[in-house]
């Protein structure tokens, strides 16, 4: 005879699958992320093209976690860390589907750039793309598992990524003001990296949905407060 | 610890007057011969101590302190056996009721205790109504439902003007204003509830507590009861025993949740803001209980 489910065990096998649906959706983001940075690294038009197309996958993938996450709460009626976490991942599903649009603003400027010759090679935007997506891969690991610890850790990675910025904006900055001739063309990266900057941002959310789900506490990770007070 | 030995005192046969109907008015006679409980402000309605509520020899209920606030509505929850309503019917001394029932400890309503050995307990449940699970009109018109408690406890005011506000307080009096001498058993099982409910403010109580008072009901009327008790709870601080806990998220202040013991015995183990129990509780068997892993 097959064995038949609890109740309880039909809810845990939907919040394992749904979580699995999330890990997916970060997956997407991740790899959509990687194309478009490397598409303006290699100046690839196609490349470019099928990553900022990607974009609508994203969306659907999104609205499919949020409309299965509906249907539990709806007819599961979950309490306590369960709701926590169905209220989580609605969040994390819109942040991944706005990290998605970023992804997409990198993948627009390779195609608005067109066949103008790059200011400079492009170096530090592959980085921060690295750093940005690792962050993201370990953020939603914490989240699935549970990992409060872990999540607290991650934010930390996000100055490095700052730095990153604040260097590209720096050396954009001489190319614009030796010669003005390259402002568009300086302003678009600088328009790329500040995109990834936010997508780590977000990431920094993530976490602290994480630690909203063990704890129940909603607590601010974001450390850029701190910085401007200290200025 | 002052501890009384209050039910089934067999050396004692005291006389006690069951009124589980709590439909003795206080200008009876009898409720004149006992000590009238007197009312003074507090922010507590009514407080268990060290309660402690047997069944001969088998302790159901262990050790419960609780404080419930006025004018709001605490919902008791907990999976089955775990001395829910055994809690409940501690607080109005129905209890009593059953035979091999007794309990240690105090009750103290408004700071007096209501098991001490001079409190009439008709006078208690006359404070302290009661609404139980499934609807239990008279067989009579829906008009001496409301009044006969009254009456026969010599209310010499306005019998029309008490029945149609405590029919309009029940939130019902629309729906029966125009067949009052009919039968209270030719209603819907939601309409005898808030018929029972109208019953029971008819003699002005204090506290009402509710023994599962929506579970034999449809969701249209498990609905209006909701609504009904959100709005006696405005005049009234009310107690709810319930197994659904959707019920209890939604209509109640605070929550307490009640667990069985190692030893079977039913302890109060989380009793907070509903709002914090049902999103946080502070502990992992409340979690359990409630995100449906035990019960």
């Amino acid at each position: 005879m097959m064995k038949t489910l609890t109740p309880r065990e039909t809810f845990d096998r939907q919040l394992a699958e749904l979580k699995d649906q999330l890990l997916v959706l970060g997956s997407m983001v991740e790899q959509m992320t990687l194309d478009a940075v490397d598409a303006l690294k290699r100046r690839d038009i196609e490349a470019a093209r099928n990553a900022y197309a990607y974009d609508q996958q994203i969306n659907a993938k999104r609205f499919e976690i949020e409309s299965t996450c509906i249907t539990i709460i709806a007819t599961q009626q979950p309490l306590a860390r369960d709701l926590r976490l169905l209220a989580s991942v609605l969040e994390v599903a819109t942040e991944l589907e706005r990290m998605g649009d970023y992804a997409k603003g990198v993948a627009r400027i390779c195609l608005l750039m067109k066949d103008n010759p790059p200011i400079k090679p492009i170096t530090d935007l592959p980085r921060m793309a690295e750093i940005t997506t690792d962050m993201l891969r370990r953020a939603l690991g914490a989240f699935v598992a549970g990992d409060a610890e872990q999540a607290a850790q991650i934010p930390q990675d996000d100055d490095a990524v700052d730095d990153l910025y604040n260097q590209i904006n720096r050396v954009l900055l001489t190319y614009m003001m030796a010669d003005p001739a390259t402002i568009d063309r300086a302003n678009y990266l600088t328009w790329a990296a500040h995109n990834l900057e936010r997508m780590a941002d977000r990431v920094t959310n993530i976490c602290e949905r994480t630690i909203y789900i063990v704890t129940g506490e909603m607590k601010e990770l974001d450390r850029s407060d701190d910085e401007i007070s200290k200025t | 610890m002052r501890i009384e030995r209050i039910f089934a005192d067999k050396n004692k046969k005291r006389k006690i007057r069951v009124d589980p109907l709590n439909l003795c008015h206080p200008r009876s006679n009898h409720a004149q011969s006992k000590r009238e409980l007197i009312m003074t402000n507090n922010n507590y309605a009514i407080e268990a101590r060290g309660l402690n509520i047997y069944y001969d020899d088998f302790l159901a209920v262990r050790d419960v302190n609780l404080k419930i606030e006025a004018r709001k509505i605490t919902a008791i929850i907990g999976p089955s056996g775990c001395g829910k309503s055994t809690m409940l019917r501690a607080f109005n001394r129905m209890n009593e009721l059953v035979p091999s029932a007794w309990a240690k400890g105090e009750v103290l309503y408004h700071g007096e205790n209501i098991y001490a050995p001079d409190v009439d307990p008709v006078e208690v449940r006359r404070r302290i109504g009661m609404v139980f699970q499934k609807p239990n009109p008279f067989p009579k018109s829906i008009y001496e439902n409301v009044a006969w408690g009254a009456r026969i406890n010599g209310y010499r005011g306005n019998m029309d003007e008490l029945v149609e506000q405590s029919l309009r307080g029940a939130a019902i009096w629309d729906e029966v204003k125009d067949k009052l001498d009919q039968s209270g058993l030719s209603l819907s099982g939601g309409q005898q509830q808030r018929l029972c409910i109208a019953r029971t403010i008819a003699i002005k109580p204090d506290i009402i507590l509710m023994d599962e008072p929506a579970s034999a009901l449809d969701p249209i009327a498990t609905l209006k009861i909701e609504e009904l008790m959100h709005e006696l709870s405005k005049e009234f601080t009310i107690i709810v025993v319930t197994h659904n806990m959707q019920q209890a998220a939604r209509v109640s202040d605070f929550t307490a949740f009640f667990n069985l013991g190692e030893d079977r015995a039913g302890v109060l183990e989380e009793y907070d803001k509903t709002n914090k129990l049902f999103t946080n509780p502070a502990k992992q068997t409340t979690e359990d209980y409630i995100t449906g892993r035990f019960g």
